[in-house]
């Protein structure tokens, strides 16, 4: 049998999947986001069991199986647990960032799980593991994770 | 309990753009391939499982679009979403039940036809973090980071993988990207993320994998050598990063521990002859060996620099070339499982390592090793 692909392009059926989907961030997001949207706080629950802080904030404790009941405020500073940089443009980073994107694991003073997020105000080369930053909140704020803009370093 | 073999194995070649096959092509042949090896038919084949992603596949329920092509019709199919060692383990599960005998398992991907970091990124949670744009390579990057960071490790310890597992791929027909490499190759790569250069990753590819497995009362009926199924275990840890030990991999370092308990293994690292592990990145396969008790934690970059992991060294990791030299996701841990096969049958042809009569082969589900599955596979009963 000759080959179908000899001299030929080969056939390529183009498409793109998008399909509109929208998530209840649900009663514990929600109440995080509010805070950070209205008052510039970063609040997160606390385990009744093992005391735990979570950040970011979810309804059960994995550990304990229980479920979160308090809430308290935690700092807005914290600690770089670790960093990753992006040097290539990725189809996933939002339109209004420029490479390179930086992102940090950081552990809020008062909680005791780290928290994904940008770090800003510094050169790639600067990050280093356990360095001190603060949460810069956006100046336009709409209940998302972006109400904070990035972390940058503590002077 | 009782045993449970693997009887038959079939990979396609890896490749970048397999223009010619598509997803049920790629099965057709794996399948037929791992037919072959068994000396089997179809009609053989009691019960089906495939293995895939929707997102990866571009289509919801794409398991039931390779079914046709697994020679799964009137039969009792199944399917499950993650990579290949998890199809395979409820393969195992479903040869102990007692209800069947031969268990046909499949998985396969095609990287090639979509924009893996959108496939990757969709995987982070979407309410705190899918919009701050992160995928599997930015996010494993910062694993790497982590890890060097404990261990004091520098990205030129970890660069050595790349040069091994790309020269064994060269002994492999089946890899993707056989070459040979120097470490000015490795650290003059593109920067894709800190610490991370290109040829520490690896590549988009596109293949499919076979394997059947057989309860133990036909596993001698047909014509292949069994290779047994020792142990087997999988453990997930957190979700999120930020409630893990990023430089660690907790449930890595359980499910080994589980797997060689099963197995009656004490010292994996004297009993343990060749590993097939989950080399997404050059810094992975340093980590899960020594997460699976087969070096010390921050130690495996030196043995390896010593020459112990290579195909001829005391303990041959990866002689297939591993994933940095072929990553059909999904497929990717079946792949492990059929090489380590080939290694206990003495098939394994120009990449067949000197001693082989136990072998591990390991597969990783989730974003920074998440979830590990780990297989102990012996040519002994």
């Amino acid at each position: 049998m000759a080959d179908v692909f000899k001299g030929v392009e080969p056939i390529i059926y183009n498409s793109k999947i998008s399909v509109p989907y929208s998530w209840w961030a649900g009663d514990t997001a929600s109440r995080f986001f509010i805070s950070l949207r209205d008052d510039r706080k970063i609040i997160a629950p606390r385990c009744g069991t093992c005391k735990k802080v979570f950040m970011p904030p979810r309804k059960t404790c994995p550990e304990c199986f229980t479920e979160n009941t308090e809430w308290i405020d935690v700092s807005s500073e914290g600690t770089v647990v670790s960093y990753s940089v992006a040097r290539r443009p990725l189809e996933a980073i939002p339109a209004d960032k420029k490479i390179p994107v930086i992102w940090g694991l950081i552990k809020l003073d008062g909680a005791d799980t780290a928290l994904l997020h940008y770090l800003g105000d510094v050169k790639p080369e600067e990050v280093r593991i356990g360095m001190r930053v603060k949460a810069v909140f956006a100046d336009s704020r709409t209940g998302t994770i972006r109400d904070i803009s990035h972390f940058k370093p503590v002077k | 309990m009782d045993k449970a073999a693997i009887i038959g194995v079939g990979m396609t070649k890896i490749e970048a753009n397999k223009e010619r096959d598509t997803f049920a092509d790629m099965a057709w042949e794996a399948v037929n391939k791992a037919l072959a090896d068994a000396g089997m038919t179809i009609d053989d084949i009691d019960n089906v499982i495939t293995t895939s992603s929707d997102f990866w596949d571009g289509r919801t329920i794409s398991c039931m679009a390779v079914a046709d092509a697994s020679g799964a019709a009137d039969k009792n199919t199944s399917c499950v979403e993650g990579d290949g060692t998890y199809g395979a383990f409820y393969g195992y599960a479903r040869a102990l039940s007692g209800s069947y005998k031969t268990t046909l398992v499949t998985g396969h991907s095609k990287g090639s036809q979509c924009v893996s970091s959108l496939i990757t990124n969709s995987a982070f949670d979407p309410i705190y973090e899918r919009g701050l744009g992160m995928d599997m390579v930015t996010a494993c990057a910062m694993q790497a980071n982590a890890y060097m960071d404990r261990t004091g490790l520098k990205p030129e310890d970890m660069a050595p993988v790349s040069i091994k597992n790309h020269g064994n791929a060269l002994k492999n027909p089946l890899a993707q990207l056989p070459m040979k490499l120097t470490l000015d190759d490795v650290m003059k790569s593109e920067m894709i993320a800190d610490p991370l250069r290109k040829l520490d990753c690896s590549p988009v590819s596109d293949g499919c994998c076979a394997v059947i497995i057989a309860h133990e009362s036909v596993a001698a009926k047909f014509k292949q050598q069994p290779v047994w199924i020792k142990g087997l275990s999988f453990c997930t840890d957190h979700f999120f990063f930020g409630d893990r030990d990023l430089a660690r991999s907790n449930s890595l370092v359980e499910a080994a521990k589980n797997a060689y308990g099963m197995a009656g293994i004490k010292d994996p690292k004297k009993e343990i002859d060749v590993v097939e592990l989950y080399d997404a990145f050059t810094y992975q396969e340093l980590l899960w060996l020594e997460e699976m008790g087969l070096a010390e934690y921050g130690k495996a970059a030196g043995l390896l620099k010593a020459g112990h992991f290579n195909m001829d060294g005391p303990l041959p990791v990866n002689p297939s070339g591993g994933l940095l030299a072929g990553h059909p996701v999904i497929a990717a841990g079946l792949y492990r499982i059929a090489e380590v096969v080939l290694q206990l049958r003495g098939d394994a042809g120009a990449h067949q390592v000197k001693k082989a009569k136990t072998g591990l082969a390991h597969g990783v589900n989730g974003l920074c090793g998440q979830s590990h599955c780990v297989w102990i596979l012996d040519k002994e009963r």
